[in-house]
């Protein structure tokens, strides 16, 4: 870590879209791509005269997230309006929730696999349901034409997931972004897709400065249009250096200019400031009349939480004290998502070796998919066809590099490992066989013998080349060892 | 609280409705003749009192997640002052 | 006597028996209001072609043997607030002027699947925001017992239609007193039924928490038929209620036994009009003759009522009106007009900010301005508590009221307006007085209870006076049956204002 002459300070505010066939108040599809105001209907127009009806399953799927985020979940919960004007807003006002969200109170666990920083457990101010708007395209030239506004995309649920300002620093809020990613697709309660914005993260980000009197807070920014994980760390990162800088020139600390809202350019790799609304943002929350208020019971909240589960923590522990996985091949695989997980612990049963499907999991298979672009979920070779193979390695028949060659057939021809090994020639040889060739190999070569008494054991190597070209199947390891014996024995 | 001409304009500002002065002059006198009347409501005690904001108490009105006919793009965009095909239309955001 | 001047239960029977078929009843009602809406002014629009349309169809099914709805054949009349799929609803304002839904109200809905047949759009107080319906964009109505006076408001055009006999059955909407009020200048029968009885799904919207869709008609018996086919829960409202609708067409001629009564003493304060407590007093008198027991009640906050309608109303419209700027539908400013205003005073508030203020400045009136000015002011940081929290705290504590009122009585009864109906123009320069013309009618609103007006006298003028009686949430049956009794025993509901 760089030492930096500040601390900084982050809290993330991300906003997941939910899983849901339907819009979080009608019944118009929340399908991504379509053509602009195709799903549409009076509710999500703002027409006159329509009424909202809250989306049983965007509640629940929102349930079992926070309850996944550790958060308690209260009895009551209601729906406020948000008040202003914007074109892909079509009711001026945004139904989202105030002073009684669905849940609060909850954390969520971070790690850096390569020692950033210390794991940290970040809290969760709140989980709350709200709408999302629809798209407005500017033109170009800003004040020219007219802008054009798309509401296929009003109305989709969002689950805002508010964290305290917990993180401090901009690998930290990546991570935090990271593993909260990894717990929704483990939930399959959104795709999780950043490019297709169901994935947001605004940050708040600030330094404390450390002063002679205490400490310097610097007035808070809020960072939108970050789409990708390296954008939130890099956002946050140039904005700790630009707050650090324009402190320096002005000296300007919290509570002395109202919190800016700036843009992550991320071809110009930069923080931009947005232009302030005219008015002091006065949203005028109020609670909806045109909803009612949600209560659940305490058997609803125990129904959902016995579906979520088991999530990546627990998985990664799991791996590690059950499966005897090394941390880094346990987060690893756990991080890959469930998917992986499941090919694991079946090819672990099926072989009957942890350690050996946990490598070969971490190691060949995931170079395949990462190489093919693909997921667990397509990949060719089910876990029962690469346990046959693990099997031949156990068993001797089958050496690790031959193995990787068997395993790149496997792939192409769909054969199992047996009768491929048998098709390339593989065979195990008789052990008294290989004492014999061993042996003969010995004789020789005196100078080979004379090499490795005299303490050159690398000298042996020479032996195993001459064995590979008298028999092609023999083993590396076994034909070395078997050759030192026997001069040792001399 | 007495209002102000300034705080009515400020509240014309949130509510995007403008006056001209002689507009916003009556606008300022009914709405302080108004917010007299309704600050009668600061006689009675309302310590303990729990607000209510639907008539009636009822609650989790939710509907399944089963996607109905939704409106054709051109119903949706028939009552547009400005669209094109495909959009609606309004003024940029941002000035020049 | 003609078609016209018999009630929509009797004209029902003759339609089933089919002694006449309904394009005749609807042309019968079409030539009416050729006759007399020009000095009316009751409707915005005229349906013709479309009703007579419609009737033949009827007449048709009828002739065919197929099923009909409950109110086959019946021409009704609709204030111009329900959405009607590609047909104008304009809510009485220039805003809406050009507005064609796409999807219909639930309650048109109903209306179609009863198979009335619908004569067209009644004039309204601007988004229903009025007592006079003086608000109007297009055109004030005028009271058919005299037309120099208001109908009242906001369903202005929904009662005198009735009144003037242009229609047999009408439906209005009341957030706070917007049926009962009319109703009772009118002299006909209005209906505010229990929050959550009737579907408000495609009502445009004033303030949500209060509006409620109801019928008007000459008589009780009438009410409760459209009663009927309206009430109902809908998937769609998720604050309709899900309770069973009495056959109030049925019930409605069992007279109730032991009926209590209750009285409120704030009812018969000062500025009641001496003519309209006497009417008043002399139906308590009636009901008691009818075996009714009076209870004087305590409602200590009823005085509060308006104080507290007028903060929650516009806080509620603030939002729900905050749509209307020009983005989507209905009227734009003109964006030549904004591009030269802005050049002008130089303003760095860009096109789009501009376009909304001008285009809501324009489409708007005056009304509907300053309740939006009071609601965005209520709700803003700082005065939310000491207006908005506030008025729901003395909401609880006037629903508290009722509560205690109806452990005690079946019924409220009482005044429905203070005065009768005023001269135009009277009020409209102070909206403070315009707005206690509600005094007797928002407490219903707010408390979500249902409430009916029926006509109980004609002052010396020969202006209309009304009864108002109240019951407890989901108790319209009650109501309906009991102001049935008072009907049966008085013909104040068979005058009629002599038009033309």
């Amino acid at each position: 870590m760089n030492e930096t002459p500040y601390e900084i300070v982050i809290g993330l505010e991300v906003h997941v879209q939910l899983k849901t066939n339907t819009k979080l108040f009608c019944r118009c599809s929340t399908k991504f791509g379509n053509p602009p105001n195709t799903q549409t209907c009076p509710v999500c127009l703002g027409l006159p005269g329509a009424l909202p009806v809250m989306n049983k399953k965007a509640y629940f799927l929102g349930m079992k997230t926070a309850l996944a985020l550790n958060c308690s979940i209260p009895k009551f919960t209601k729906w406020d309006r948000k008040n202003y004007f914007y074109p892909d807003l079509p009711k001026g006002y945004q139904t989202s929730q105030f002073d009684l969200p669905m849940s609060e109170e909850g954390y969520l666990d971070i790690k850096s696999t390569n020692d950033e920083f210390e794991p940290r457990r970040v809290r969760i101010i709140r989980a709350h349901l709200e709408e999302d708007a629809g798209k407005s395209i500017h033109d170009e030239a800003a004040g020219k034409g007219d802008s054009r506004i798309d509401l296929n995309r009003t109305g989709t649920p969002l689950l805002e997931i508010v964290s305290y300002p917990d993180m401090r620093n901009a690998a930290e809020a990546k991570t935090y972004m990271q593993e909260l990613r990894l717990l929704l697709t483990y939930l399959d309660v959104s795709d999780c897709n950043m490019q297709e914005g169901s994935l947001r993260c605004d940050a708040n980000v600030n330094l404390h400065i450390p002063a002679d009197n205490g400490v310097i807070a610097t007035p808070i920014v809020e960072i939108k249009n970050m789409n990708s994980f390296r954008s939130v760390e890099r956002g946050i990162a140039y904005e700790a250096k630009r707050q650090y800088n324009v402190w320096q020139e002005t000296g300007k600390v919290l509570g002395e200019l109202p919190k800016q809202t700036r843009g992550w350019d991320d071809s110009a790799q930069v923080t931009r400031a947005q232009r302030e609304k005219e008015e002091s943002a006065d949203y005028r929350y109020f609670p909806c009349p045109d909803l009612v208020p949600v209560i659940v019971t305490d058997q609803q909240i125990e129904e959902v939480g016995r579906d979520i589960g088991e999530l990546p923590a627990a998985l990664r522990e799991r791996l590690e004290t059950e499966f005897g996985l090394t941390t880094y091949t346990s987060d690893v695989i756990v991080n890959q998502g469930r998917g992986l997980v499941d090919y694991f612990l079946e090819l672990a049963e099926a072989s009957g070796d942890n350690k050996l499907a946990g490598n070969w999991v971490q190691g060949e298979v995931l170079r395949i998919l990462n190489e093919q672009e693909i997921s667990i979920d397509t990949f060719k070779l089910s876990a029962a066809q690469l346990a046959e193979m693990l099997k031949l390695i156990q068993s001797g028949d089958l050496d690790s590099s031959k193995a990787k060659d068997v395993l790149a057939v496997m792939l192409d021809s769909g054969k199992s490992a047996a009768e491929i090994v048998k098709e390339l020639g593989i065979e195990k040889v008789d052990e008294g066989d290989l004492e014999d060739l061993c042996k003969m190999l010995v004789e020789r070569n005196p100078r080979v013998v004379d090499d490795v008494r005299g303490g050159n054991e690398k000298a042996v190597g020479a032996l195993i080349g001459q064995a590979k070209k008298e028999n092609p199947n023999v083993n590396p390891g076994q034909v070395r060892q078997i050759c030192l014996n026997i001069i040792n024995d001399i | 609280m007495s209002l102000t001409r300034q705080d009515v304009e400020k509240v014309a500002l949130l509510a995007k409705l403008k006056f001209d002065d002689d507009q916003l002059d009556r606008m300022t006198d009914h709405m302080i003749q108004i917010v007299e009347y309704v600050e009668k409501l600061s006689e009675l005690n309302t310590q303990d009192v729990e607000p209510m904001a639907h008539a009636l108490d009822i609650y989790n009105a939710l509907a399944e997640d089963e996607p109905r006919p939704g409106l054709t793009r051109e119903a949706a965009l028939g009552n547009a002052p400005k669209s094109d095909e495909e959009y609606f239309r309004v003024p940029a955001v941002l000035g020049e | 006597m003609s078609i016209i001047n018999k009630t929509a239960t009797e004209q029902l029977a003759l339609l089933q028996s089919r002694e006449i078929t309904s394009v005749a009843l609807t042309q019968a009602y079409l030539d009416r209001i050729n006759q007399v809406d020009p000095a009316v002014g009751a409707f915005l629009r005229v349906e013709s072609d479309t009703a007579l349309t419609q009737a033949a169809e009827v007449d048709r099914k009828r002739e065919a043997g197929e099923s009909l709805g409950k109110l086959a054949g019946l021409p009704i009349a609709i204030k111009d607030i329900l959405c009607t799929q590609n047909t104008p609803t304009t809510c009485g304002s220039k805003m809406l002027e050009n507005f064609v839904p796409p999807y219909n109200a639930t309650v048109v809905e109903k209306l179609f699947s009863a198979d009335a047949v619908i004569l067209g759009r009644t004039n309204m107080d601007e988004f229903a925001m009025g007592s006079s319906t003086e608000n109007s964009a297009y055109h004030p109505t005028q009271n058919p017992w005299d037309t120099s006076r208001i109908p009242g408001g906001s369903s202005g055009g929904a009662a005198a239609c009735i009144a003037a006999d242009m229609a047999p059955l009408s439906i209005g909407t009341d957030t706070g007193g917007s049926i009962r009020q009319p109703a009772a200048l009118c002299g006909c029968v209005g209906l505010k039924p229990t929050y959550g009885r009737v579907s408000r799904y495609g009502l445009i919207a004033f303030a949500s928490s209060l509006d409620q869709i109801g019928p008007l008609a000459r008589t009780v018996e009438d009410t409760a038929l459209l009663m009927e086919v309206l009430a109902g829960h809908d998937s769609l409202d998720s604050t309709s209620v899900d309770t069973p609708v009495p056959p109030y067409s049925e019930t409605v001629h069992q007279p109730l036994q032991n009926l209590r009564l209750g009285v409120v003493e704030q009812h018969f304060g000062k500025g009641i009009d001496p003519e309209i407590e006497g009417a008043v007093k002399q139906a308590i008198a009636t009901y008691q003759s009818l075996g009714a027991t009076i209870k004087n009640l305590e409602m200590p906050h009823a005085d509060y009522g308006i104080a507290t309608y007028y903060i929650i109303a516009p806080c509620e419209a603030s939002s729900n009106l905050a749509r209307y700027d020009g983005a989507h539908y209905g009227y734009r400013a003109d964006q030549a007009e904004v591009a030269a205003e802005l050049a002008e005073d130089g303003s760095d508030e860009g096109p789009l900010v501009r376009m909304y203020r001008k285009t809501r400045s324009e489409g708007f009136g005056s009304e509907v301005q300053r309740r939006i000015m009071l609601g965005t002011y209520a709700l803003s940081e700082g005065y939310y508590d000491a207006f908005y929290l506030k008025a729901l705290k003395v909401r609880r504590l006037i629903r508290q009221d009722y509560d205690n009122a109806f452990e005690q009585v079946d019924l409220i009864i009482g005044p429905v307006t203070a005065n009768p109906a005023f001269v135009k123009g009277e009020k409209t320069s102070d909206p403070m007085t315009m707005y206690l013309e509600d005094l007797y009618t928002v407490t219903a609103n707010l408390a979500g209870v249902a409430g009916i007006s029926l006509p109980c006298g004609l002052t010396k003028n020969g202006l209309p006076i009304g009864l108002q009686l109240q019951a407890a949430a989901f108790q319209e049956e009650k109501l309906l049956r009991a102001a049935q009794m008072f009907q049966h025993a008085t013909d104040f509901h068979l005058r009629r204002p002599e038009l033309l």
